[in-house]
């Protein structure tokens, strides 16, 4: 009763109140790098370096006014921020965030669910996030909105078969879909898959930012063309949902790039005994770590460049990065038959 | 038992977001019916223990196909009906024969397959059992052995499907 009960809806509040943390924190963080980088100070009215900000954010968001505009699809306009939030925060079912660990004289594994299909499971609910965006745009009834969607949806479906296909040669390295067999499977080869895979690496992080819509690919919110993005119509709780889709999105797809390339809870360089030292930090802090390492890197790329233009990003998607990530497939597939 | 009444459970919802598919007045109402009716589709394939099948309908139809049936909807004004279809009579009679030869169709399958269990399972022309465990493992060795062939010629359909409609919409190559 306690094994099948008890203690995966502990994890599962566990890992969802530390997701809507780390989003809130993420925001802060956001925009005190963005402030570093651009000789400022950020933040720094709420408690001491503004650490309380993410709290007088979440509160003001509460308290404000929920505008449903008078000719919009009322339902679907509702719909729209849960069909956006809630696949974002499903998709951590399947992340390992550590091997087993004994706790109270039981071994509890640190993940929700190891299901023999977790990777494509976390592609496909990663793809019904996408009707979030364009009802949001469409239910609205409101130009801008509806522009941006069809911009964030086209360019979610563009980078998304680019983004799959270097999964598929994730796949074919590890020989398995369960997140927790991936991340064994680096352990047995004893090497991070980003140093077998660059190429594969690089697709992926840079399909991860667009499908996060981030800079540089942060189109649908260009605000100089679009007044808002797609949820300009948005506001109080509804709005903070699409903002914490976002975020969790960005979270999700590092955790996913953790576990793929950088060996999730893996120590660096576990084939080498030399370095065994490194394994006092217990396994959840390394992924942990990893993770924070990866969104400072998106926050550090979108302090640093431009937004693309439209017809850019769409011939960066389907004529680079979609043929490179083909054939990395099938030179993976050759090269695992060969050797 | 409790498979069973998660069965019904779910039946009745895959039926009753059929029928709403089909009654919305709204076509992008209509759409996200559609969504909704695959993932409770996907929820029978769980079901059933094939994981793969569920999150692959999931992945294509629901997450895939169906964002492009919405972004034609709302792109193409799909307020008035064409004047063809205007005649409520034709278009009952036409349902009509449509939905009868299903039935037809669905009750010789129920048929086929009741006589052939009771014939015994050797009669069946069942596939080979793979030599792998796993259901993704198992899903891919039946479809590039047993299955080859079927597999390879619904690729080449698409593959034409794809082509053709690139030459359709480029009328200058």
């Amino acid at each position: 009763m306690i094994d099948i009960v008890v203690i995966p809806l502990l994890k599962i509040v566990i890992v969802l109140v530390a997701v809507l943390a780390g989003v809130a924190y993420l925001v802060l963080l956001e925009r005190k790098v963005i402030a570093w980088v651009q000789v400022r100070l950020g933040p720094m009215r709420v408690g001491p370096h503004g650490i309380l900000q993410p709290i007088a954010d979440g509160l003001k968001l509460f308290l404000k006014e929920d505008i449903t505009p008078a000719r919009a699809d009322r339902w679907v306009y509702t719909a729209a921020p849960i069909i956006s939030l809630v696949p974002a925060l499903i998709v951590f079912a399947v992340i390992p965030f550590g091997r087993d660990v004994s706790l109270f004289g039981t071994t509890v594994p640190l993940h929700i669910a190891d299901i023999n299909v977790g990777l494509l499971y976390i592609v496909s609910v990663a793809s019904i996030g996408v009707y979030g965006l364009i009802l949001a745009g469409y239910s609205s009834n409101s130009k801008y909105p509806l522009l941006s969607s069809l911009r964030a949806s086209a360019q979610l479906i563009s980078y998304e078969v680019a983004v799959t296909m270097t999964l598929v040669s994730m796949i074919l390295m590890a020989g398995t879909l369960s997140m927790v067999g991936i991340v064994e499977s680096q352990r047995e080869a004893g090497l991070w898959f980003v140093f077998a895979q660059p190429v594969a690496f690089a697709i992926y992080m840079i399909g991860g930012l667009a499908e996060t819509n981030r800079a540089p690919f942060d189109l649908p919110e260009a605000e100089q063309e679009l007044v808002g993005g797609f949820h300009t119509e948005y506001s109080g709780m509804r709005f903070a949902f699409f903002f914490l889709a976002e975020y969790a999105n960005m979270i999700v797809i590092s955790a996913v790039a953790v576990t793929l390339f950088l060996g999730g809870w893996l120590r660096p360089f576990p084939g080498v005994d030399a370095l065994a030292f490194l394994d006092v930090v217990p396994v959840w802090m390394w992924f942990l770590l990893k993770i924070f390492v990866f969104l400072l890197v998106f926050l550090w790329i979108r302090a640093t460049l431009p937004r693309y233009r439209y017809d850019q990003l769409m011939r960066l998607g389907w004529k680079v990065l979609i043929p490179l990530a083909i054939a990395n497939v099938v030179v993976t597939g050759i090269l695992k038959v060969v050797l | 038992m409790g498979e069973a009444i998660a069965f019904y459970s779910l039946a009745a919802f895959i039926l009753g977001f059929a029928v709403l598919v089909i009654t919305a007045r709204n076509t992008v109402h209509s759409v996200l019916f559609l969504v909704v009716n695959f993932l409770f589709v996907a929820a029978l394939y769980v079901m059933l223990h094939a994981e793969f099948m569920a999150v692959i309908q999931v992945f294509v139809y629901a997450g895939g196909i169906v964002v492009l049936y919405l972004f034609v909807v709302m792109l193409v004004n799909l307020k008035r009906p064409p004047e063809v279809h205007a005649d409520p009579r034709r278009r009952g009679r036409l349902g009509l024969v449509v939905s009868g030869l299903l039935l037809a169709q669905l009750v010789a399958i129920a048929a086929y397959s009741t006589t052939q269990a009771a014939a015994g399972p050797a009669s069946r022309a069942l596939a080979p059992s793979p030599p792998v465990s796993g259901n993704v493992e198992q899903v891919g060795w039946l479809l590039y052995t047993h299955y080859l062939v079927p597999f390879e010629v619904a690729s080449m359909l698409l593959l034409v499907a794809m082509i053709g409609a690139i030459i359709l919409a480029k009328r200058e190559l």
